[in-house]
Parts: structure tokens; C-alpha cells; sequence
């Protein structure tokens, strides 16, 4: 866990380690102390800050591959949630001050006041190579303990993503409405959603903003539930669809999850993104699998089966459904075009279906926005 | 969807010559093109008039049309060909507007021809000015507020509504031709005016200026399945105003978050989407308000583009190869990445360091032009750099330009109202004005008030600026030998400092500074170019250079030859250079070598990835190089097929241990230095003109005063005749003296006897160090004293008696054997009567390689390689002269419309940026095809007015007559028409300008004139007073010749083109035995 005292200092050295013992030098940015996590890199050029406030990367140190990072610092829109959730974040150069006419701080002032870790000045490219060929595995940035070897140790001794239930850290407390449309160009955010929309539940397993504002744009009422939300509960309150959210780590590790979902499939139209593809994947009989080093980016071709036309989309994930193990009610929709696993399914008779990538983008292009159109609409078809 | 099975023959049209604005980027996406097509199995027409060009090399199309690109002749090769398809993307504005020609013409209807990329109307909605807007305005997107005039009096009423300062761009001109930004109301009506005329449509678009806005641009593709990919991401760093082609740019964009330039995507697929290109890529180019984020779309180019190059170079994405296989029906799904192999190229890459093109002028060539940039494009060529921080990539291109900047050199002498004053105006070198401000104590905020650079870009040239001045002193660097001043070191050079750079600001020697980096392990690392940053393993080596950690170049222990390439292109060093070094390359791969390529120039097909085994784009400097044949350990380097860029760096390389194969740098260094190449003349008894060297004014006087006026004077060691001129007197010579003695102190002037009248002759040889054959001899047409690469010429020769030619064969062959030449040589001669002069030798490819090679039908470039990396003349089957029975003629293309106020005429210093080709079975058809291809369309019938110097008065008579004969008027100022009255051929008088209206000038504004024959005497006052009679007749369009053998050249072709027209026949009939 990172520690905060923050210090605008110009060459403070910091040291990433890694579990099989590769150690880069460099130099600290944001708040000083001491972090681990999964090591993993995003190659979107575009879009740090929805990155670091995505809640799906609990429980990871974030690598760019785009090599100046903090150019247009931060500003009070672009975030994803209520505070950064990457647990630290790796750069080739930061940038500092920021250069945009939204920017309301600069990143590493943003990542001081959360406590946030970064190492800047090391050779990503290196990193990301690394992780490639050796797979995503734990690491430790330290502004705090230079000594490499004892780094290594720590992140040796870190548990690993693999059936820990990062959810339960990331999820809301408390139910709450949601009513933001998504952010236009000057116009001021809060227009309220139509009254007769469909009333939507969402399902926090570190739910993104943007798929709540993409759910308002599409007309929809929106209230968030927290993770352990039971299906009867969510059932009570009479909703038009579920929605299935993204959110950290393992899928396997929300077991609970999974039973609440089986539980509605079925009863209501249920919609899901990343994680909550995955988990309507294990609640349809299907199995997940750790991928080597994930997709995290914004530029993964994904091809839906339906249309046969491309998408380029956002991704952050680092599991999979395994393409064997569907069968039965789940059917493929979606696969990336990369790798070929599984990016979307949809139930065979009932009015289910989920994608494991982003159509909300945020960062990332919006080529899949159609996917909250869908929803909406199967809903309709399902209300007659 | 498969590829399409109902076509056979596809016809693509090239972009003919190099000119501003459209220069060798299209020779790239023409070869890939040419390569994706053939590939797939169909037979592939071009058409390109440009011989220079890869693309018009017979091996890359079924059928080679090396003929003038109009509609005209486009029918005549459709006729012929019978294609099914046409592809008009690919060959830039030429192409697209050939292509709607003859669309427009019915010709496509005719011979059921279909165009294919783009359609008609696509390519009309995107380049009609306000069928664009209309379109934009249908989807809800912003533009600039503007409308599109016709007239003057249209113009007037629009004036009434928008706000001055205006932007004037005229309808569909190659970059931005005519196109400029009216600050008054004078300047307003004017510029108006002057638009009209450029337009070939006669439209012009008047546009609320958003100049100081961020610009930015993005390369999409779109397939036929309707699936679209961003490719690449632009930013400018020059904001609006000035042409994105004249502009510093970066890639990718730099200051957007993911919120905006998501919005900039979605406007980029809505719009390739509404206009309807069906397949292929587009450029589209947006302005950004940097208070409010607000987004207007400026432009769209519905085909590949010269950003379109640079976005393919910079990610490794091959853009106009992708487009070509989408234009026969492949969707981008169904195409795999080149590069990580494992991967479709429907995706959008992404990549992990940051890329910087500056662009290169010339208004060194053109004195009286100014060097401001605004909406028309100026530039010659281009330098692109890649680094992993925006600064390394920045002083990397900065090298990389071969100006003679390695960094933030210090303006000696400019204080800070100049600097003001050079701030707020775009010019050429505005980047080192800022790095200028920054020394001078200027604070950031007030270098954006007045340049409005975006403060991110300002920020990192403070860092380096600060950096200099409070790290990379004497005192900070020291002897380099603690710790700390290693570090120093190693941040320097992090941040792209160059070593001469530092040399400089440490008062330290380049050397000096190596030595430090290799004693204290300071070397760079070179990274690949992989499309997917990293994510993917990339199979293609393309490489550059970071000081950063990992080196993943993965160098083999193959027998491996390094190719140097010529850099940023310029006047006097373009595509030819490139030409010469893909030959190499490609003939060096068949034989099995590896091939290692060094460029820097993003436009070229050198710097595609394909072309060599391995490439590395960087810096043509000696530290670049030296560090990259440190890590390959090149068997051989090439230096003499990039031109003067490499060849200059031979000694150094040489010194530093570097093997240099084919010529040595010796035997270059004995035909460069004057001295030592009167040593080979006196040896082989041959002669040149009555020369000498001067290193002071008196000596120059001296020596002018021995050998006799006119001479010929220039300084040393320059290329394309720079600052080269005619001197007829000793005042002159006084006034040269002094401007050459203050622009390169410690550089001597060489001073040659100027041979009147003389008959320029050009011939390219081969030699493998004792076997010689000449690839071929030409002829120029315009006299002696026209630089070569501004004069057309003719192979074989007109006029030269035969046992003249023979003459030249003999001096030819000896000087290549005396000078132990092992590769290609060019020769100067100059033939005065019987007599021949050796005007110049150049151990290295020359400019005329391509045009020999494609008239004689043989790949000289490739035959040199192959010499020279050991081969014999006899092993590679080219023992033989060809004299063919055809006559070729080579053209010169200028940019004087480009640049208002500067004069057209000819002379010793190089001026062209391009060349055609003619091919006929006489030189009148030939001549007639070059002119026609240069944009020169002579007249059949009309008025030709005559006005030659004294001198000629004689000479010009029976081409004069010769006109008449063919059905001309003649009118002619006083002198000349006396004369030619006195001979008995009619002529009116005109009068002179200065003798008053009605003059010359006048008859040519009314349009009364077809042709015009000007030989003013090459004196300052009678070039004053002939000036506005050529500027005229350059803007109306009137061809127009200035020399006596060019006016009985053309009438050679009119009667030739009288004679029934001009056919068309492909390159491949004319050498029935094959190329390569």
C-alpha cells in the first residue's frame, strides 16, 4: 500500500522490481512511498486519467507504452471513478505542467493527493517486452527503499491476482442514482434521462462512470447496487435490465457474484461488460483462464460474428472465457481478431448477452457505443 | 470479401513530376501500389511522365507508360490497354484530377472503365469546396465560416460579410498553389485575382481565418465492408496558417485528452463515411480552439497523401499498399500486418516513441522570394525523426535537415526585437527563433502570445535551451571523467543532443566528446518500429536509435552491405539519389546480401521497410552513422548513391575505420579537388576551361583578368550550382566576391572560363575498376552556362558529330580508368566547335541515372552495385553500349508560380525540382511529348513573339522562318523585327516595356500571344527589363523559351506535333529484350 507524503522534488530515484527479479532505476513522480501489484501495460496513447481511475486495475501497477505521459494533465470530467484505483503507475517521461484548456491540475499533483505511486525515466519499452515473454507478474515500485533485492523479495511475497475477490474492495457501499449523460463537447453535464426510460440496475463490481453516462445517453434510468446485491433484491425493485459491470481481478473469486446472475438470467435482460462478460460466462456453465500479459488498450480489433464487421475497441482485461467451454445456452458473438478469444456471448434463448471489451470506451474509440442501443432495444422487444 | 475476380488489367496513374507539394511520397505509395496489385496476379498499366521515378522502372508494372499525363494520352493508353479498372488514388492532386477529367469526358464511360479507391462523386464532394462544406454542415460538423467566389464582384459581396484577416485558397491546386491569407483590403482583391487564375476551375475558397489555432490531422482507411481505422494522429506544431506541408509536425497528437481526440475520430470516421470514399486511406485535417476545445474541420484528401507517407513511416503501417489491396475488393480484416505477422491490419496502431518531420526549404535558390509560410506550400523536402521523448525525436530532425544545424544553434547577433519580429511571422526557421527567444531571457508565456505554439511543445525546447546554458557548459562538462559529468553526459544525450552540439557548447571537440561517451559506455540503443507498441513480437527490422535501455536490433553475421541514402530532398538532391540507393538495394538482396538502409527522408521508397533487409531511420551524420555501423559491422558501406550527403561524409567514414566499397574516397577526393584534378588532366592530356581558385578578392580579380570574361565563379564544395553565377565584368565580380566571402568565410571560389556558345554534353559510365562502358550521352539543349539539372537534353545527341561523340567516349573512359572508378561516374563536357572541355567529373551516381536507365533499357544503378560490391562488368552482363534507336528527351519542372516576384531565367545555379520524360522515334515527337509533360503545351497556330539579344539576331531567323512557314504570326520588338524583315520574313514591332504601352507585356496580358522566344542579353539591366515579360508568360501560361536552341527545339516539335499526334507506347516495346 502506498504511503503519501508528497514533495515537489526534482530527481527523487525510485526503483520498480519485479517478482523473477528484473529491476529498473528511475525516477518517483506523484506521492513518495512504497507500492505493488500486478505489472501490466496499457498502449493507448490517449486517455491516462480514465485509465487510473478505472477500478478494474485494482490491484495493478499500470505501465504506458506511450512514452510522454501527464501532457494534459487532469481535469475534473475525464474521470472514471470516484478516485485513481491503479496502485501505481510506470511512464517513460512525465510531463509537467500540463498543456490543455481543460486541465485543472497536473498529474502528478493528482496522484500526490491520492497517495498514488510513480516511477518515471525507465526504459518501458524494456518492460513491456519483458512482460510480453515472461507473462504479467508482481512488482513493487519503492521511492521510499532503494535496496533492489529486499523490492524483489516483496514482490515475490505478493499474493497475486488469482482467486482474490478484488471486488469487494472496489464496489459502492450504498446504492445510488445515476443521471449524468456522457461528455459533450461545450455542454454542461446534467441533463436529467428521460422519465419513461427503462429503469436499469447496475451491478458495481468497479463499475466505469462512462458506462453509467453511456446507459443515461441511451435513455435509461439508472441505479448502481453494490456487488453483493442479492438477485432477489435486485428482482424487487422491478427493473427493466441488468447491467453487468467491469471491475478488477478474477472472476472465479466472486463466487457470489455468479449465483446472483444465474439467478436472474432469464428473469430480466441482463447486459455485461469485462468482468461482468466473464462472470455471465461462469454463471452459464462457461470457464475463465488468466491470459498471458491481458489486452489493455485501445485499439484491439474485435469481430462481431453477427455482422461480420470490425470494431475497434477499448480492452482491459487480464481473463478470458475459454472458447471450449461454451456451449449450451451461451453462444459466440464476438472474437478478437488478435488472438481470437472470446470478446461477446449471448444466451440462446433468453435475452442475455455481455462483451468482454469496452463499448463505453473512455479511453478509447466509440466504435462499439451501439452495444447500449442494443440493450435498450432488447428491453424494448422484451416490454412488447 | 475476396479480392475481385471480374478485373484483369488495373490502370494506375503516378503523379508525374517532383514538384512543391507533390514530391517522391507518391513514388512510394505508386511502387507499393504497383507491388500490392501484382502481387494479387493482375496486370498492372502506369502511366507517370516522371522517369525518375522507381515506380516507371519496367519490373514494377506489366505495361510502363512513360508518357505526358493528359486526358488526352490517358484515353490513348486506355484504348490500348483496355483496362478494367482505374486507380486515381495513389498518383496525389495529378492523379485525382486526371482521373475526374476523364471521368468527366466520358472517357471511362466509353471504354467501360471503372474507377476504383474513390468514385467520382466521392473525390467531387471532398474537393469541391462547397459540396464539402455542405456535406459537413450535413453531419452536424463545424468549418470555418467561408464561402466560395467565382468573380471579383462575388468576392466583393462576400468581403461585406466576413471579417478580415481572410484565407484565399484556390480550387484543386497541387499545395495550396495561389493560395494565401489577406490581412487588407488591397491585398484582398489582389490575392483574389490571383487565385482565380490558379484555380483550373476558376474557384476560390475565402475562409474566416483561424490562424494560431491548434491544427491537427488524421489518416483513416476505410474498407469495402464499411470498416474504418484511425492510422495515424498528427499534431502540428506550427499552428493554423501555416501549410500543414511547411509546418513542424508530430506524431502522434500530443496535447489532446482521450475525451477530444475521441471527437476528432468520430468526425474522421463520419466524414471518410459521408463522403464516400469506398476504399483506401484519407487524410483529414481539423483546426482546434485552443481556449474552448472547439473542433472545425479544414480539409480532406480523398486519396494517399504526403502525411499519408509520413503516418506510414512513422508506425510502420503501409498505408498505400493496404489501399491498394482494399481497392480491389480485400477488406481489412482479411489483411495480415506486415510487420507483427500474427495480427490483422484492421486494427489502429500504436506506437511507444514520438515522431517529428521538419521540413526543408530552399529560399536560399530564390533570393527574391520571402521566406514567410502561410497557407501555400513552399517547402522542397522533408526530415522525420524518431525518438522515445519529443525531444530526442526533435534534435534528431533537427540533424537530420543537413543544414548545418546540429541542435539550438545560437543566432549570433539577432536581439530581441529581431526576434519578436521572426516570432510572429511563420518562416523557415522560426524553431531555432524560438530556441533564440528562449537564450534571450524571453519567458515562455510571451513566445506563445506572439507564435501561439502550443506551451507543451515551448516547454521541452526551454528544457533543452535550459539545459544547455546550465549543464552543457565547460565548467559542468569538464573532462567528462567523474561521475557527475558522465551523468551530465548521458542526460544530454537522453535528451537527442548531438555530439557536435555539445562539442560546441562545452568547448570540446566532436571526437572528443565520442571518446568521453565510449570510455564512460554512453551509446545508444535501437529500438524497432513495430506498429502495436511491443505488444506483438515485430518481424521486420526498422530501426531507430533512443538512448534509452534495451537494444533489440538483432544484428545477423550475414555478409551485409550498408546503403547510406540522400536525406531530406532539396534542390540538386532528390528522388534520383533515391532511385539509385533502392537499386542498390534491391539488386544487392537478389544477390543475397543483406542489405542495411540509412535515411531519413519519410517520403521515399528507401525508407520503406520492404525495400531492404534492415532499416534504419536516422540522422545521415557521422555520429549517427558511426554508431550504427559500430553495431552491425557492415562488410561494405555505399556512399556514392545518396548524392552529395553521403559522398561528403566519405573521408570522415573512411577515417573512422568505416569500409567504403566502390570508388575510394581517394580517387573522389582527385576529381572534387581542383588541384589535384588538374594533376589527372595534365596526366591525361585533357583540357577544361581556363580556370583557377581564389581565396581573397584580389586573387579573384587576378584570375579573372588572366583567363578573360565572361567567367563562370561559384564557391567550393556546393551542390546544384548553388550561389553559381555568369560574371561579364570586373565590377560584378567585386560585388559576387564580397556576398560569397561573407556567406562562407574560409571556403575558396573557384573560377572557371565561361565558353559562350558552347553545347553542354552529360554522360553517365560504369566501371568495375578496368572494364568502362558509358550508359549513355546527352545532348542538353539549352547552351552551356544552364545548370545540367535545369537543362532538357536529348539521348543520343542532335547535332554532335559523330567522331565528337567518339571523343567523349575516349575522355570518358580514360578518366574512369585513371581514376580507379568502381561504380558509376558522371562527366560534364562542354563542346565549343569541334573542342571539348571537361567541365566536371562525379565519381558517383548522378541525377541522370534513372533517365539513362530507362532510355537505354538498362538498371544502371544496379549493375554499380553489384560492381561494386565485387562483381565484374563482364559477370553482370553489361559490357556494351546501347545507343538506342529512340530518342528520349528529359524535361525540367520549376517552381516559379510558387514563389510571386522571382524570375524564371535560367542559369548556373539549379532551380528545378522535377523532371520529365519524352520517348519518340524522333527528337521533334520526343521534345514535343517533354514540353507537353512539363505542363508546356506548345501552340499549332498563332502569334510568336520574338525579341533576342544582338547575338542571336542571326541564329534566330530561320527557326523564325521555320514558324511563319508553319502558319505563326510573328511579332517582335524593334531590333528583332528589323532584322527578321531585313531577311524577308514578315514580323510586326512591338515595343519593349520601358518604350511604353502598347508593349510587349501588354499583348501577352490580352492573351494575344502563343508562344514566346526571349533571349535577353545575361546582363543585370537587360534581365531587369526582360523580367516581366517572362513572369507574365509564366503566369498566363505562355510557353516561353529563353535560349535560341530551346525556341529551335520547339518549333522542331510543333512541326512534330502537327504532324499527326503524339502516340503513346509502353517502355517495355521499346526494349524488347527485358529489363532487369
Amino acid at each position: 500500500m502506498s504511503s503519501s507524503t508528497h514533495q515537489v522534488h526534482p530527481a527523487r530515484p525510485a526503483i520498480l522490481a519485479l517478482a523473477d527479479g528484473t529491476v529498473f532505476h528511475g525516477t518517483a513522480f506523484g506521492a513518495d512511498g512504497e507500492t505493488g501489484g500486478e505489472v501490466v501495460f496499457n498502449t493507448a496513447m490517449t486517455g491516462y486519467q480514465e485509465i487510473l481511475t478505472d477500478p478494474s486495475y485494482h490491484g495493478q501497477l499500470v505501465a504506458m507504452t506511450y512514452p510522454e505521459i501527464g501532457n494534459v494533465g487532469v481535469n475534473a470530467e475525464d474521470v472514471e471513478s470516484r478516485r485513481p484505483f491503479v496502485s501505481g503507475f510506470i511512464v517513460k517521461e512525465y510531463w509537467d505542467p500540463p498543456s490543455n484548456w481543460r486541465a485543472a491540475q497536473s498529474l502528478g499533483d493528482y496522484m500526490a493527493a491520492h497517495g498514488l505511486v510513480g516511477i518515471t525515466g525507465i526504459d518501458t519499452r524494456a518492460l513491456v517486452r519483458h512482460l510480453r515473454s515472461h507473462g504479467a507478474q508482481e512488482g513493487v515500485i519503492s521511492t521510499v527503499d532503494l535496496d533492489p533485492s529486499r523490492l524483489i523479495e516483496q514482490a515475490r511475497a505478493r499474493p497475486g491476482l488469482v482467486g482474490r475477490d478484488l471486488v469487494a474492495d472496489v464496489t459502492c457501499a450504498e446504492p445510488y442514482g445515476w443521471t449524468e449523460p456522457p461528455w459533450q463537447l461545450g455542454q454542461a453535464p446534467g441533463t436529467p434521462p428521460a422519465a419513461d426510460g427503462p429503469f436499469i440496475v447496475a451491478y458495481d463490481f468497479g463499475i466505469k462512470y462512462n458506462i453509467l453516462r453511456s446507459l443515461v445517453g441511451a435513455g435509461c434510468r439508472v441505479r448502481v447496487v453494490p456487488a453483493s446485491t442479492s438477485a432477489a433484491d435486485v428482482l424487487a425493485a422491478r427493473p427493466d435490465g441488468v447491467f453487468l459491470s467491469n471491475g478488477p481481478g478474477d472472476p472465479d473469486a466472486v463466487p457470489y457474484a455468479r449465483e446472483q446472475v444465474a439467478a436472474l438470467v432469464g428473469e430480466v435482460p441482463i447486459f455485461g461488460i469485462c468482468l461482468g462478460h466473464q462472470i455471465l460466462g461462469l454463471a452459464l456453465g462457461g470457464r475463465t483462464f488468466k491470459l498471458k500479459f491481458g489486452h489493455h488498450g485501445a485499439n484491439h480489433p474485435v469481430l462481431d460474428l453477427t455482422t461480420q464487421k470490425v470494431e475497434i475497441t477499448s480492452q482491459n482485461h487480464g481473463f478470458a472465457v475459454d472458447v471450449d467451454s461454451l456451449r449450451g445456452d451461451a453462444e459466440l458473438t464476438h472474437v478478437n481478431l488478435n488472438d481470437r478469444t472470446v470478446e461477446g456471448l449471448t444466451h440462446t434463448r433468453a435475452p442475455v448477452f455481455s462483451v468482454q471489451y469496452h463499448p463505453e470506451a473512455s479511453p478509447g474509440p466509440h466504435d462499439a457505443d451501439y452495444l447500449f442501443r442494443r440493450f435498450v432495444d432488447m428491453i424494448a422487444r422484451e416490454r412488447g | 470479401m475476396p479480392k475481385r475476380t471480374d478485373l484483369e488489367t488495373i490502370l494506375l496513374i503516378g503523379s508525374g513530376p517532383i514538384v512543391i507539394g507533390q514530391a517522391c511520397e507518391f513514388d512510394y505509395s505508386g511502387v507499393q501500389a504497383c507491388k500490392a496489385l501484382r502481387e494479387e496476379g493482375y496486370r498492372v498499366v502506369l502511366v507517370n511522365s516522371n522517369p525518375a521515378t522507381i515506380m516507371t522502372d519496367p519490373e514494377f508494372a506489366d505495361r510502363t507508360y512513360i508518357e505526358p499525363m493528359t486526358a488526352d494520352v490517358l484515353e490513348r493508353i486506355i484504348a490500348a490497354e483496355k483496362p478494367q479498372a482505374v486507380l486515381p488514388t495513389i498518383g496525389g492532386q495529378t492523379a485525382l484530377n486526371l482521373a475526374i477529367e476523364i471521368a468527366e469526358a466520358g472517357v471511362l464511360e466509353r471504354y467501360g472503365v471503372e474507377l476504383i479507391g474513390a468514385k467520382l462523386p466521392a473525390i467531387k464532394k471532398a474537393e469541391d469546396r462547397d459540396l464539402f462544406k455542405q456535406a459537413m454542415q450535413s453531419l452536424g460538423l463545424d468549418l470555418p465560416r467561408s464561402g466560395c467566389v467565382r468573380s471579383v464582384e462575388e468576392a466583393e459581396r462576400l468581403r461585406a460579410e466576413l471579417p478580415l484577416p481572410l484565407i484565399i485558397r484556390p480550387s484543386r491546386t497541387l499545395g495550396g498553389t495561389g493560395g494565401s491569407v489577406a490581412l487588407t483590403e488591397r491585398d484582398y482583391a489582389s490575392q483574389i485575382r490571383r487565385g482565380l487564375e490558379a484555380s483550373p476551375t476558376h474557384e476560390v475558397l475565402v475562409e474566416e481565418s483561424i490562424a494560431g489555432w491548434k491544427e491537427f490531422e488524421l489518416e483513416v482507411m476505410r474498407d469495402a465492408k464499411d470498416n474504418v481505422v484511425i492510422v495515424c494522429s498528427i499534431e502540428n506544431l506550427d499552428p493554423m496558417g501555416v501549410h500543414t506541408g511547411d509546418s513542424v509536425t508530430v506524431a502522434p497528437a500530443q496535447t489532446l485528452t482521450d475525451k477530444e481526440y475521441q471527437m476528432m475520430r468520430d468526425a474522421a470516421v463520419r466524414i471518410i463515411r459521408e463522403i464516400g470514399v469506398d476504399t483506401g486511406g484519407s487524410n483529414i485535417q481539423f483546426g482546434v480552439h485552443p481556449g474552448d476545445g472547439r473542433l472545425v474541420v479544414i480539409e480532406m484528401n480523398p486519396r494517399v497523401s504526403r502525411s499519408s507517407a509520413l503516418a506510414s513511416k512513422a508506425t510502420g503501417f503501409p498505408i498505400a499498399k493496404i489501399a491498394a489491396k482494399l481497392a480491389i475488393g480485400y477488406t481489412l480484416d482479411e489483411l495480415p500486418n506486415d510487420i507483427t505477422r500474427s495480427t490483422p491490419a484492421c486494427f489502429e496502431p500504436t506506437i511507444d516513441y514520438v515522431v517529428t518531420k521538419i521540413p526543408r526549404f530552399t529560399f536560399e535558390k530564390f533570393p527574391a522570394a520571402h521566406d514567410v509560410l502561410g497557407p501555400q506550400m513552399k517547402s522542397v523536402g522533408e526530415a522525420m525523426a524518431i525518438g522515445r521523448t519529443f525531444k530526442e525525436s526533435l534534435q534528431k530532425a533537427m540533424r537530420s535537415l543537413e543544414i548545418g544545424s546540429f541542435g539550438f544553434d545560437a543566432e549570433t547577433g539577432v536581439d530581441r526585437d529581431a526576434v519578436i519580429g521572426r516570432l510572429r511571422e511563420p518562416n523557415a526557421g522560426r524553431l531555432w527563433v524560438v530556441g533564440q527567444a528562449f537564450r534571450l531571457g524571453m519567458s515562455l508565456e510571451e513566445i506563445h502570445d506572439v507564435t501561439r505554439i502550443d506551451p507543451w511543445f515551448l516547454r521541452n525546447i526551454e528544457e533543452i535551451l535550459d539545459f544547455e546554458k546550465h549543464e552543457v557548459t565547460p565548467e559542468r562538462f569538464g573532462d567528462l571523467d567523474t561521475p557527475e559529468q558522465r551523468a551530465r553526459l548521458a542526460a544530454a544525450k537522453a535528451m537527442g543532443f548531438a555530439d557536435v552540439r555539445l562539442a560546441a557548447l562545452s568547448g570540446m571537440t566532436e571526437d572528443a566528446i565520442r571518446a568521453a561517451r565510449t570510455a564512460a559506455g554512453i551509446a545508444c540503443v535501437y529500438k524497432r518500429v513495430d506498429t502495436c507498441g511491443a505488444e506483438f513480437e515485430a518481424h521486420t527490422p526498422y530501426l531507430y536509435s533512443s538512448f534509452d535501455q534495451e537494444d533489440e536490433s538483432g544484428v545477423s553475421d550475414r555478409k551485409k552491405i550498408m546503403i547510406l541514402g540522400g536525406g531530406p530532398n532539396r534542390i540538386g538532391q532528390g528522388i534520383e539519389f533515391d532511385y539509385c540507393c533502392v537499386h542498390a538495394a534491391f539488386a544487392l538482396k537478389e544477390d543475397g546480401v543483406e542489405t542495411i538502409m540509412v535515411n531519413c527522408n519519410p517520403e521515399t521508397v528507401s525508407t520503406d521497410y520492404d525495400t531492404s533487409d534492415r532499416l534504419y531511420f536516422e540522422p545521415l551524420t557521422l555520429e549517427d552513422l558511426l554508431a550504427i555501423v559500430d553495431r552491425e559491422r557492415p562488410d561494405g558501406v555505399i556512399v556514392q548513391f545518396g548524392g552529395q550527403t553521403p559522398l561528403k561524409l566519405a573521408v570522415p567514414l573512411e577515417r573512422a575505420g568505416v569500409p567504403i566499397i566502390g570508388t575510394s574516397p581517394d580517387s573522389i577526393d582527385r576529381a572534387e579537388d581542383r588541384e589535384r584534378f588538374d594533376e589527372v588532366l595534365n596526366k591525361l592530356e585533357l583540357l577544361r576551361p581556363d580556370n583557377g581558385i581564389a581565396r581573397t578578392e584580389a586573387e579573384a580579380v587576378a584570375i579573372a583578368a588572366r583567363i578573360g570574361y565572361p567567367i563562370l565563379v561559384r564557391p567550393s564544395y556546393v551542390l546544384g550550382g548553388r550561389a553559381m553565377e555568369i560574371i561579364y565584368e570586373a565590377s560584378e565580380l567585386e560585388r559576387y566576391v564580397r556576398l560569397a566571402f561573407v556567406a562562407s568565410p574560409d571556403r575558396p571560389l573557384l573560377i572557371d572560363r565561361f565558353l559562350e556558345d558552347a553545347i553542354e554534353v552529360d554522360v553517365d559510365a560504369v566501371s568495375d575498376g578496368r572494364d568502362v562502358v558509358i550508359g549513355g550521352i546527352m545532348e542538353h539543349i539549352e547552351r552551356a552556362g544552364v545548370h545540367s539539372g535545369d537543362s532538357a537534353c536529348s539521348l543520343p545527341p542532335t547535332s554532335i558529330p559523330a567522331d565528337v561523340q567518339d571523343e567523349i567516349r575516349r575522355q570518358t573512359i580514360a578518366m574512369a580508368r585513371e581514376l580507379g572508378v568502381r561504380g558509376l561516374m558522371n562527366m560534364q563536357y562542354a563542346v565549343q566547335g569541334r573542342q571539348v572541355y571537361i567541365l566536371e567529373v562525379n565519381p558517383r551516381a548522378s541525377r541522370t541515372v534513372p533517365f539513362v536507365s530507362k532510355a537505354i533499357g538498362v538498371p544502371l544503378a544496379k549493375i554499380a552495385a553489384r560492381v561494386m560490391a565485387g562483381k565484374t562488368l563482364a559477370e553482370v552482363g553489361f559490357t556494351k553500349e546501347i545507343v538506342p534507336a529512340h530518342v528520349s528527351v528529359k524535361e525540367a519542372v520549376f517552381p516559379f508560380l510558387k514563389f510571386p516576384g522571382v524570375d524564371t531565367m535560367l542559369g548556373p545555379e539549379m532551380k528545378s525540382t522535377g523532371e520529365v520524360m519524352g520517348i519518340a522515334d524522333t527528337f521533334g515527337a520526343a521534345f514535343a511529348k517533354a514540353e507537353l509533360a512539363a505542363g508546356t503545351l506548345l501552340p499549332d497556330a498563332g502569334t510568336v513573339f520574338v525579341s533576342v539579344r544582338p547575338a542571336d539576331r542571326e541564329a534566330v531567323a530561320p527557326t523564325a522562318r521555320r514558324l511563319r512557314d508553319l502558319g505563326f504570326q510573328l511579332l517582335a520588338t524593334r531590333g528583332t523585327a528589323e532584322h527578321l524583315r531585313a531577311e524577308g520574313i514578315p514580323a510586326e514591332t512591338v515595343n519593349k516595356v520601358f518604350e511604353g504601352s502598347p508593349h510587349a507585356v501588354d499583348a501577352l496580358e490580352a492573351g494575344a500571344v502563343a508562344l514566346v522566344i526571349h533571349t535577353p542579353r545575361a546582363e543585370p539591366q537587360d534581365l531587369r527589363d526582360s523580367f516581366s515579360i517572362r513572369r507574365t508568360a509564366l503566369e498566363r501560361r505562355i510557353p516561353y523559351f529563353t535560349t535560341i536552341a530551346g525556341a529551335v527545339a520547339a518549333a522542331e516539335a510543333i512541326a512534330a506535333q502537327r504532324g499527326g499526334a503524339l502516340g503513346v507506347k509502353p517502355l517495355q516495346a521499346y526494349h524488347l529484350t527485358g529489363g532487369a
